[in-house]
């Protein structure tokens, strides 16, 4: 479905991705985990093409999109929720998910409007409320179904556990399973909570210093020493157990 | 007669007419700043353009013997935003979005040397000699009367109230509840996250400054109307009296625009009917200056200021 060959991204002179090779098929649930800088974030706005490819080739079922505008790549079936949620903070909720639904048919809205408020009913009660007024967690809830109203084909989701409290970390990655397995939308995911995301994960990519290091299905990695210890151990599976998570 | 009421509503009036074409060319400072995050120095001369355009328009039609007044009022209307929004447009593709990257200060600059570049275009093809235009709306009626001092309500001030309360009507719908407001207010707030949605962001900026620029159009006609004498160098003081409303009102905020125009107006009228007019400016500017000092968000402004 995804196809990302010898990617390179600079930002100014400083390379972010040295040469990045993707694979993701349709139904897959892909996570990408690494270090902070690894360049895990860039790599999913290099497919929204924002920063550009400087080279290297981004196919979309079939299709280079390597050079197209962002706007144009969203149209395709492309959805971001980016790092740090972005949501409009001056906006109501509602118009968030209205904006979310820009590329979408107008027909759907309703219909899609009601799916998102089932899969978080918070979103329901708080729709007339600024989106900058919400809790951390309901503003990532408010993300994600803002990138869900444009029927995606394929979500990018870049630290959907951010900052979340242990128990919304778990219903945010039995949201995700739920809307892969449901509504037939592939995802590729980028955590620093590895652990979450290498169970949840059909594959997994491991990345440091804006380079793939690590491929195999998320079982092989969460078994593999190096992953264990550079990840899993004292990283990030040990602030997991500090924040009550169930490891 | 001074003293009286009478006295105060005339000149209220007069401050409201003025506060009318404040305000409108105020909204387009305001749209421009809220989505790309610069002072449009040459929105001013856009006001001027749609004046010319304007003038030209009414001697175009009496020329073909066209004397039917709303029928040429409303022909000048569409002819002022159609062509007057072509330069705003143009503005902004030709000028501003090659800069859209770069430091603020080359946009700035740029704004200013558009400004001066579009007074001399004007000068040059127009000359510089004032252009008067014969009386368009006459008549009105009397309101009210104390001794031989007659208050009256022209058609000319009614018509320019109408017309703008009428087009803010429409723009504050067309922000408020349509998709393409709901896609300015996004990319005012988060370009790059607007974009990821499927925005088309230079698209929407190009239509904001064609917003801004028939509302300035609109403004230049009835300064037309009002004054019946215009020339290239009306947009430098109009502009920034407007820039002062804009920021009195809390630049960004399209109301906020709307009553500091009113606001900026009503001053400048007041204080030339019963100070001096000589000092008008003086009086608009200190305004801007106390604003700066003790509310720098203005009256309706956001405090929020998270933009970089």
């Amino acid at each position: 479905m995804l196809e990302a060959t010898g990617v390179e991204t600079f930002y100014g002179n400083i390379q972010a991705l040295r040469g990045v090779d993707v694979s993701i098929r349709r139904g897959e649930i892909v996570a990408l985990i690494g270090a902070n800088g690894a360049g895990k974030s860039t790599l999913l706005m290099t497919i929204c093409g924002n920063p550009r490819a400087a080279s290297g080739r981004i196919v979309f079922e079939s299709r280079d999109i390597a050079s197209l505008p962002t706007h144009e790549i969203a149209r395709l079936g492309i959805a971001q929720v980016p790092e740090g949620r972005r949501i409009f903070p001056r906006m109501t909720v509602l118009e968030n998910l209205q904006m979310g639904a820009t590329v979408a048919e107008e027909a759907c809205y309703e219909e899609d409007v009601e799916r998102v408020f089932e899969l978080f009913p918070v979103l329901r009660e708080r729709q007339r409320q600024r989106g900058g007024t919400l809790s951390g967690g309901e503003q990532q809830m408010l993300a994600i179904a803002r990138a869900l109203m444009s029927r995606p084909r394929l979500l990018l989701l870049d630290e959907p556990s951010l900052g979340l409290a242990p128990r919304l970390v778990a219903r945010i990655f039995e949201t995700i399973g739920e809307i892969n397995e449901r509504q037939d939308v592939t995802i590729f995911l980028v955590e620093q909570n590895a652990h979450h995301a290498l169970r949840l994960a059909h594959r997994a990519y491991v990345m440091a210093n804006g380079a793939i290091l690590l491929t195999g299905t998320g079982r092989e990695l969460l078994d593999n020493d190096e992953v264990r210890a550079a990840y899993l151990e004292g990283g990030a599976g040990k602030t997991d157990v500090e924040r009550g998570g169930d490891v | 007669m001074l003293g009286t009421f009478e006295y105060f509503v005339d000149q209220a009036i007069n401050g409201i007419t003025l506060g009318a074409i404040y305000g409108l060319i105020a909204i387009g400072y305001t749209l421009v700043y809220g989505i790309v995050g610069m002072i449009n120095f040459a929105h001013g001369e856009i006001f001027m353009i749609g004046a010319f355009v304007s003038i030209i328009a009414f001697l175009t039609l009496g020329f073909l013997g066209l004397t039917w007044v709303p029928l040429a009022l409303l022909l000048v209307l569409v002819a002022t935003m159609l062509l007057t929004a072509v330069y705003g447009w143009a503005l902004e593709r030709f000028a501003y979005r090659p800069l859209r990257r770069s430091p603020r200060l080359a946009a700035l600059i740029t704004a200013i040397g558009m400004s001066i570049f579009l007074q001399n275009y004007v000068q040059l093809l127009q000359g510089a000699r004032n252009k008067p235009l014969q009386q368009v709306i006459g008549g009105g009626f009397e309101i009210m009367r104390e001794g031989d001092y007659v208050v009256t309500l022209s058609y000319l001030q009614i018509f320019i109230l109408l017309l703008t309360v009428v087009l803010m009507a429409v723009f504050t719908l067309v922000i408020g509840r349509t998709a393409l407001g709901r896609e300015q207010r996004a990319c005012e707030q988060d370009r790059d996250m607007a974009s990821l949605l499927g925005v088309n962001v230079d698209r929407t900026i190009s239509l904001t400054f064609v917003m801004g620029a028939v509302l300035a159009s609109v403004a230049g006609l009835v300064f037309l109307l009002n004054y019946g004498v215009i020339d290239f160098y009306i947009g430098f003081l109009a502009g920034i009296k407007a820039f002062t409303a804009a920021v009195l009102g809390g630049i960004g905020s399209v109301p906020g625009a709307m009553l500091g125009g009113l606001l900026i107006g009503l001053i400048e009228a007041l204080w030339s009917g019963y100070f001096t007019v000589e000092y008008k400016d003086v009086a608009a500017f200190s305004i801007l200056v106390l604003v700066l000092i003790f509310r720098p968000t203005g009256l309706l402004g956001t405090p929020d200021v998270e933009k970089v």
